[in-house]
């Protein structure tokens, strides 16, 4: 009797287990194919001076054809640094004490090379924002008296839109990199300072937050054992902060990689914001669909940046059973 | 054993609030002698564990003050432990770093390392905890908690043990185990112990002196109980003995009828209609 009780209650299981799997693989598929089906019987419709609006499966031809100039490129380098061998090999054997030099190759930056661009741009960015934002944020955790000379300076400069700080940074930049020999481009150091200045806000305050919201409990013990600032800091404090902090770069990593690509397309560098504006400017009958696949990238990449970023508050975080999302 | 230890003179303190000060404590003097174990016993907002947030130099007292072996106390410090009520542990350590956090402060320089590791150990084992040494706080029950919280505690070799209601979070059972352990290593270590307690049987079976406060505000001690029964002490024994009862009945008495919290709510209205702007009265000591 009960036996057979036990089985049935297992068969039940089963059974709401797959019913879990159907509804959490199926729900998904369905709204990807309603939006699918929406855009593809809209897009004819709408007349644009390149002519219409591209359907899924011309945006998603486009992918084949910038895999294919990748291909090209690629073949085009290997090409290139064949002859530069040949030519100094064959220069050499002539006269081995000649003088010959390498050149790299210097081929147009692919859309995979752009999105490479990218992510190399926000992450540097984003790191100098996290090394910048969370020792001011834990300082003013910390200390009230800070907190209140600093907060007016964190409220007036958040809302400020990459746009706006983009001439400044490209004028004070072009002023004060000054080099024969750049190891980086200027462009890609005006994308990276704008990235961080909009980009440090929230982690600075998160943490600031989080650092304030120690439990009064854990304080009491860090005063009685008589805790050395540091140790308080790094057994106490940041632990605890770890929650608010990781909130705090979530959000500063998906600004970082929205105020990316508007960087980029005005200071040109050779990004992902560049290819869109570039192909805004360019105006063939291929560049709306060549947008479309960008933003849907650009998208994509946004979403998997967000993703390992859980996964780092994950390994991170001493609460492994916190569940984040 | 006799020289006083721990002195407290006319301990008083104040709250700031927005309608003016708020006196919690007023004239508290207390002296304990080494070793000795003394219970705090009291209705709740007596200002009980504002008297231990003092000795362990948590709170500032607003007048008098807490002089202990002959020094001022006026910061927190390692010597004059606290076992927190809630344990207090640190979710993101194991038992046994929980207890090496405290070491490492206290035995910095004195100790090696594998004389500090031995020393941890020993002190979890003090607690019956070595099995779980090396869990979370989240991974083990609110009474092993605890007992690494004491384990915490003692590993520091305070001069004075204080606890603030270490069981009070505790069911029946566990409790009872818990006070039979501190039985046996305050019997063992001597520490001198102050607790904090609601409860009746456990304060008369545990401490030597119990120490009764009058209600606040401006709270202060009201009576002093000398607990002679003799040591060790076993629950089940003490069940039908007439000292041990005398004892219990004495502390109810005080926290009864002396310092009657609830007045019955016939009388309390009765009460507010004929002295409506009166703010209640600190009862006066007994």
């Amino acid at each position: 009797m009960s036996n057979k009780l036990a089985t049935l209650k297992f068969e039940q299981l089963k059974e709401i287990k797959w019913r879990e799997l159907i509804i959490g693989v199926s729900m998904p598929m369905i709204g990807l194919l309603v939006f699918l089906a929406l855009w593809h019987s809209v897009a004819p419709n709408i007349k644009t001076s390149l002519g219409e609006f591209p359907q899924p499966k011309q945006v998603f031809a486009q992918w084949g054809n910038l895999v294919d100039e990748y291909q090209s490129e690629q073949d085009r380098a290997t090409q290139f640094y064949e002859r530069q061998e040949k030519r100094n090999a064959e220069l050499l054997a002539k006269d081995p004490a000649a003088k010959v030099d390498t050149r790299e190759f210097s081929g147009r930056p692919t859309f995979f090379d752009k999105i490479k661009t990218s992510l190399i741009t926000v992450l540097s960015g984003f790191l100098v924002a996290t090394i910048i934002a969370i020792p001011i944020g834990i300082m003013i955790g910390l200390s009230q008296t800070l907190y209140s000379a600093i907060n007016p300076l964190i409220q007036l400069f958040k809302p400020v839109s990459p746009l706006a700080w983009l001439p400044l940074v490209t004028i004070v930049v072009s002023a004060v990199y000054v080099s024969d020999s750049p190891a980086f481009s200027k462009s890609y150091i005006i994308s990276l300072f704008t990235v961080s200045l909009c980009s440090l806000w929230p982690t600075m305050i998160n943490t600031a937050v989080g650092v304030a919201g120690v439990s009064k409990d854990l304080i009491n013990v860090s005063r009685v054992l008589r805790l050395g600032w540091f140790t308080h800091v790094v057994k106490i404090v940041l632990p605890s902060a770890i929650p608010m902090m990781f909130t705090g770069l979530r959000i500063s990593l998906g600004i970082a990689w929205m105020v990316l690509i508007a960087a980029e397309m005005l200071s040109q560098n050779p990004g992902l914001g560049k290819f869109v504006w570039d192909e805004f400017q360019n105006g063939s009958s291929e560049s709306l669909s060549r947008i479309c696949l960008a933003i849907l990238v650009i998208g994509l990449i946004g979403f998997l940046l967000d993703r390992a970023i859980l996964m780092l508050q994950t390994y991170v975080n001493w609460d492994k059973s916190a569940v984040v999302r | 054993m006799s020289q006083i230890h721990l002195e407290l003179t006319k301990v008083g303190i104040e709250f700031p609030t927005p309608k003016g000060p708020f006196c919690a404590l007023r004239d508290v003097d207390l002296k304990i002698k080494k070793g000795e174990f003394v219970s705090l016993i009291g209705h709740s907002g007596c200002g009980k564990s504002t008297v231990l947030n003092i000795v362990a130099g948590l709170y500032q007292a607003t007048t008098g003050g807490v002089v202990l072996n002959g020094r001022e106390v006026n910061e927190p410090g390692p010597e004059r432990a606290v076992v927190f009520q809630n344990h207090s542990l640190l979710p993101w350590l194991t038992a046994y770093e929980n207890v090496e956090l405290g070491v490492k402060r206290v035995f910095k320089g004195k100790k090696t390392k594998a004389e500090m590791r031995d020393w941890i150990e020993h002190n979890l084992e003090l607690v019956h905890m070595t099995h779980a040494m090396h869990k979370r706080p989240d991974e083990i029950s609110g009474g092993m908690k605890q007992r690494v919280g004491i384990a915490r505690a003692l590993a520091m070799e305070p001069q004075v043990l204080l606890m603030d209601e270490p069981f009070g979070a505790l069911d029946a059972l566990t409790r009872a185990h818990l006070q039979d352990s501190l039985m046996e290593i305050q019997n063992e270590l001597g520490n001198t112990v102050i607790m904090i307690t609601h409860d009746v049987d456990e304060a008369v079976l545990l401490s030597d002196r119990i120490v009764m406060m009058t209600n606040g505000p401006a709270a202060t001690v009201g009576e002093i109980l000398e607990v002679t029964l003799p040591r060790p002490r076993n629950r089940l024994e003490l069940a039908d003995n007439a000292g041990y009862n005398g004892y219990r009945s004495a502390v109810l008495r005080f926290l009864h009828e002396k310092q009657k919290k609830v007045e019955p709510i016939a009388a309390k209205r009765a009460d507010k209609h004929r002295e409506q702007d009166t703010p209640a009265q600190a009862k006066s000591v007994a």
